[in-house]
C-alpha cells in the first residue's frame, strides 16, 4: 500500500511576498492584474471611432458588454436597469480575471480563494444594494418593502419578518461570499489532489504503479477544462445576483 | 487482525483522539451537506430541461432563472465544503 499526505493547507494558499519587506503577494498581484487588464482592454476599445464598424479589440469588447446587457440585466433587472450596466460590466470582469489564473501556468492560484476578495466584493454588493433601496423607496418605504412583504396573511409577519430580516441582511451577503470562495477553493484544491497523485504516482519506486498515474492525469486534464467554466460561471452567478438584489431594491413586490 | 490489535492496543494521546474525531466529523459534514443540494439540483435541473423542451422560445428565460435557483440550492453544499475545510485544517 502506499500512502500520499495531503500538504498543510496553507502551503496551497498562503503566498510569500514578492519583494521583501513590502507586503504584496500573488494573490495582490493577480488582483492589480485583473483590474488593469480589464480597463486596458475597455479603455484601448473605447479609442476607436464609434463611427466606422468596430474591428479587433473594439468587438470584443463590445461583446462582453452585450453579454452583460442581454445576459445579466436584461433578465434580471429589466430595461430601466441598464445604467447598471457599466458597475455589474466591472465586477463580472474582475471575477473572471481573478478566477481565471486558478488554471494559467505559474500563477496557478485564484484570487478569489482567498475569503479577503470575495468577502469584499459582497460587503461592497451589501452597501450597494441597501443604499439604493433606501435612495429608492427612503427608509421607512425600504424596509416596510424587505420585512413586511406584501401579500402575506398579518398573522404570518411575526414568522416571515425575523426570517426575511435574516437573509436579507445577514445570509445575502454571507452567501455570495462563501459560494464565490468556496467554489474557487475547491476547484484549486481539487487540482493541487489530483496534480500530487498523478505525480507520486508517475514517481512511485513499484514499476506497475507508473501506469496507474494516467488516471489521475486525465482527471487533471478534465478537471482544467472543467475550471474554465467554473471561473466564467462563478462570475456570472456573482453579477446576476448582484442584479437580482438591486433589482430588488429598486422595485418592490407589489 | 494483527493490524487491529496493534491499532486498539496504541495509546492515542488527546490531541490524536481529537485530530482523528475531526477528520472522521469532516467528512460526514461534506457527505451529509451534498445530499439535499444534489437531489435539489438534480429535480430542479431536470424541471428546467423539460420546460426547455416544451417550450423553446422561453428558454432563455428558463435557464437565467435555473442558474439563479442552482446557485442558492449550491451555497447549501458550499457551507459544507467549509465547514469540512474548518474542521480538517483549522
Amino acid at each position: 500500500m502506499i500512502a500520499l499526505d495531503f500538504p498543510e493547507i496553507n502551503s496551497i494558499l498562503v503566498w510569500k511576498d514578492i519583494f521583501p519587506n513590502f507586503p504584496f503577494n500573488k494573490v495582490a498581484l493577480i488582483a492589480v492584474l485583473a483590474t488593469l487588464i480589464s480597463a486596458t482592454i475597455f479603455l484601448l476599445a473605447v479609442r476607436q471611432s464609434h463611427k466606422e464598424a468596430p474591428k479587433g479589440i473594439r468587438n470584443f469588447a463590445e461583446m462582453i458588454v452585450e453579454f452583460v446587457e442581454d445576459g445579466i440585466v436584461m433578465q434580471t433587472m429589466g430595461k430601466d436597469g441598464l445604467a447598471w450596466t457599466p458597475f455589474l460590466l466591472t465586477m463580472f470582469m474582475f471575477i473572471y480575471l481573478c478566477n481565471v489564473p486558478g488554471i494559467i501556468p505559474f500563477f496557478q492560484m485564484p484570487a478569489t480563494a482567498r475569503m479577503a476578495v470575495p468577502m469584499f466584493l459582497a460587503l461592497m454588493v451589501w452597501v450597494i444594494y441597501n443604499v439604493t433601496g433606501i435612495k429608492h423607496q427612503g427608509v421607512g418605504g425600504y424596509l416596510k418593502s424587505t420585512l413586511f412583504p406584501p401579500g402575506v396573511p398579518k398573522a404570518l409577519y411575526i414568522l416571515v419578518t425575523p426570517i426575511e430580516f435574516i437573509s436579507a441582511i445577514i445570509v445575502r451577503p454571507f452567501s455570495l461570499a462563501v459560494r464565490l470562495f468556496a467554489n474557487m477553493m475547491a476547484g484549486h484544491i481539487l487540482l493541487v489532489t489530483f496534480a500530487l497523485l498523478s505525480e507520486a504516482l508517475f514517481q512511485a519506486k513499484d514499476k506497475v504503479l507508473i501506469p496507474v498515474g494516467i488516471l489521475p492525469f486525465f482527471m487533471l486534464v478534465f478537471l482544467t477544462s472543467f475550471e474554465v467554466l467554473v471561473a466564467f460561471l462563478q462570475a456570472y452567478i456573482f453579477a446576476m445576483l448582484t442584479a437580482v438584489y438591486i433589482g430588488g431594491a429598486t422595485h418592490p413586490e407589489h | 487482525m494483527e493490524a487491529i490489535a496493534r491499532l486498539v492496543a496504541a495509546e492515542a494521546t488527546p490531541a490524536e483522539l481529537k485530530n482523528n474525531a475531526a477528520a472522521a466529523s469532516a467528512g460526514y459534514a461534506y457527505g451529509l451537506a451534498a445530499i439535499g443540494p444534489g437531489i435539489g439540483i438534480g429535480y430542479l435541473v431536470g424541471k428546467s430541461v423539460e420546460a426547455m423542451a416544451r417550450q423553446p422560445e422561453a428558454a432563455g428565460m428558463v435557464r437565467t432563472t435555473m442558474f439563479l435557483g442552482i446557485a442558492f440550492t449550491e451555497a447549501l453544499a458550499l457551507i459544507g465544503f467549509v465547514v469540512f475545510i474548518l474542521l480538517k485544517f483549522a
